[in-house]
């Protein structure tokens, strides 16, 4: 019960500030198609460098719950989800909203995605220092072995193509390995002055998620939006409540669907909302109303997305795995402030760690509490032309990579990694595994150089990081979430090519 | 769309693993590169399966730019990269990002060109998101920017 020590601490001016700030913001940007949750929390660490950690974290995480659960709006009132997190919801949300439901859509839709976020938080406050003490356990050749199941398991789980997958996380764990060598000061890879001291993580992250999508907005053309966002009217909150309590198998179905995908590394909200939506259906006796406007399709996929948010977060504090792409980048919103997950956070930043769980569990409430009065405007925003959202991002994306070190060298670097990235994704490549590589590729590096010296002292290095039960389980996962991955994906080619007739 | 530019874009990844693995292997002291030789390994051996899945399986070749795609997008990217690469440093901030934002604007508004009314409404929005700019880093934030011949 250490986390009620630190419960004070959100409620200190500048903190409940930057929440309630956080909150709003993230739910306007969580409803503007096209800035993704992961894309509005990178341009958001820059904004974090003035800020104490503690308070930083706060208006990540704030940020992080907010624009997951915003979706929903542009989901239900306009038709596009603002995240993919968010598709389900479209499905019956928008049904609703045609029908003159959209304020009890959206009601609904927030009071799942506040039980959902809230049973999904505790989740993490309970679960987080257990699995930290357990992390203890861990010497260079497992924590060598962990990052590489981080990489591989969002590589290959969380992409389309599993080689295409981990092909990316490939180049993610070489761009890290761009710069000085930290053991011998060598320098490694640098064909540029830009990169003497490496790829900046921030720099990194931001045109990673941004810049892809600055050029997907330019892509549009010319092109004007005959979008509408369908007016809201009243709708007693009292009666929402009512029946979400009587709708309680599919909230059900939705937080346990959401805390389970967010458990597991790697795999992110995106599926969370489509499976507990696929649950719900399936189980419900009017499955046939699915698709049609049916109240419990919204319930079920929003109470999934928000109670993601919480065990996204355990193996990323514990073992320094994000659950989410948006997860890795929080990861990046830590290392910047000096903070390692694992037990150091909670031993040594009970005051940073602790409060930013917290804010977590409080920002779900004033997540639902806004996002009930902020739909409206959400959706006006939402209509915000990509002609004028394209340069405003570019702009924020260069600021965000100038700020970290003052050097117009990481805006270059950012200009340039987000172009290149918008040319994989054409080719089906992902960025959430490439980022991870550029994250966790300075943690296997420098364990598994410093599990060579200890191998070469002691048992020799075959015997090193290939024993041990802790050791032979990590891989075994790593050689299971590949494996795995690709007899889906065989599976799916050779129904594909039933379908068409083709051998 | 032909399957020559997912082979294409799979070559040049290849060509880059193969320059990673060789720069791995060849350079001293081999202590240094001993984790890019252990990656290396592995990127060259996913590229190589990369490009060899668009030869053997018709789906892997998918995927690409069309010329459409390139005619949209084209114009945003020079005013982009110019932008960033040059203007930025050598503007400053505000008077780039403001340039930038017009121009950007511009290229991508629906509404004719032709209309005082067109251009006002957008030097208005530019206006806005300057001094919008302006009050959140310099004020508030008080953060340094890019400076060049102007702000």
């Amino acid at each position: 019960m250490e986390f009620l020590t630190y419960f004070g601490d959100v409620f200190t001016v500048p903190a409940m500030l930057l929440l309630i700030g956080g909150t709003i913001g993230g739910l306007i940007l969580g409803a503007t198609p096209g800035l993704s949750p992961t894309m509005a929390v990178a341009l958001l660490i820059p904004f974090t460098f003035q800020l104490e950690a503690v308070h930083g974290l706060i208006l990540l995480g704030a940020a992080y719950t907010s624009t997951v659960a915003g979706g929903a709006v542009s989901a239900i009132l306009l038709k596009i989800p603002g995240a993919p997190a968010n598709i389900a919801t479209t499905l019956d949300g928008y049904e609703m909203a045609r029908r003159g439901q959209g304020a009890r859509a959206l009601q609904l839709a927030f009071l799942a995605s506040l039980v959902g976020g809230l049973i999904g938080v505790a989740l993490l406050i309970f679960l987080t220092p257990v699995l930290a003490e357990w992390a203890l356990a861990f010497g260079p050749s497992e924590l060598f072995w962990l990052a590489i199941l981080g990489v591989t398991i969002i590589g290959s789980l969380g992409t389309s193509s599993v080689v295409k997958g981990l092909l990316s996380g490939c180049i993610g764990l070489w761009l890290a390995t761009v710069g000085f060598d930290d053991i011998l000061g060598v320098q490694r890879f640098v064909f540029h002055s830009s990169l003497s001291g490496g790829i900046s993580i921030v720099p990194a992250l931001i045109g990673l998620f941004a810049i892809p999508q600055v050029i997907a907005m330019f892509a549009d053309g010319r092109s004007s939006s005959s979008i509408e966002a369908i007016s809201v009217e009243r709708h007693p909150l009292s009666r929402a409540f009512r029946e979400l309590l009587s709708r309680s198998r599919a909230v059900v179905i939705g937080t346990v669907s959401g805390s389970v995908i967010g458990l597991i590394p790697g795999i992110g909200g995106q599926i969370a909302g489509l499976v507990a939506y696929d649950q719900a259906r399936k189980v419900s006796p009017e499955r046939d109303k699915f698709g049609t406007g049916h109240p419990e399709g919204i319930i079920a996929a929003e109470s999934a997305n928000n109670a993601m948010v919480g065990p996204s977060l355990v193996p990323l504090l514990t073992l320094s795995i994000p659950g989410s792409p948006t997860a890795a980048v929080l990861l990046g919103g830590l290392l910047i402030h000096g903070i390692f997950p694992g037990t150091d956070l909670f031993d040594n930043h009970p005051h940073v760690a602790w409060p930013f769980i917290n804010s977590m569990l409080i920002g779900q409430i004033l997540m639902c509490v806004f996002g009930l009065y902020v739909a409206s405007l959400a959706a006006r925003v939402a209509l915000v032309p990509k002609s004028i959202m394209a340069p405003i991002v570019l702009g924020l994306a260069v600021f965000g990579s100038y700020s970290v070190q003052h050097s117009m060298g990481d805006v270059y670097v950012m200009a340039a990694l987000g172009t290149m990235m918008y040319f994989l994704e054409r080719f089906g490549f992902s960025a959430a595994p490439l980022v991870l590589g550029l994250i966790l590729g300075p943690i296997a590096e420098s364990n598994f150089i410093q599990g060579s010296l200890i191998a070469e002292a002691t048992v020799g290095s075959f015997a090193y990081f290939f024993g041990g039960a802790l050791n032979l389980l990590l891989i075994a996962i790593v050689v299971a979430s590949v494996g795995y991955s690709l007899y889906a994906e065989l599976r799916a080619r050779r129904a594909g090519n039933a379908e068409r007739g083709t051998p | 769309m032909t399957a020559l530019q997912p082979r294409l874009a799979s070559g040049i990844i290849l060509l880059l693993a193969i320059w990673v693995c060789w720069i791995s292997f060849s350079q001293i002291p081999a202590e240094a590169f001993l984790f890019p030789r252990l990656i290396s390994v592995a990127f060259v051996i996913l590229a190589g399966w990369t490009l060899a899945r668009t030869f053997l399986d018709r789906r892997a070749a998918e995927g690409g730019i069309t010329r459409e795609l390139v005619k949209n997008f084209l114009p945003g990217v020079v005013v982009a990269g110019i932008y960033v690469f040059f203007a930025a440093k050598w503007l400053g901030f505000y008077t780039s990002s403001a340039i930038a934002f017009i121009v950007i604007l511009s290229l991508f508004d629906p509404a004719p060109h032709n209309q005082v009314r067109t251009w006002l409404k957008r030097l208005a929005i530019a206006a806005g998101y300057l001094a919008v700019m302006y009050l959140l880093f310099s004020v508030v934030l008080k953060v340094f920017t890019p400076r060049g011949l102007f702000i």
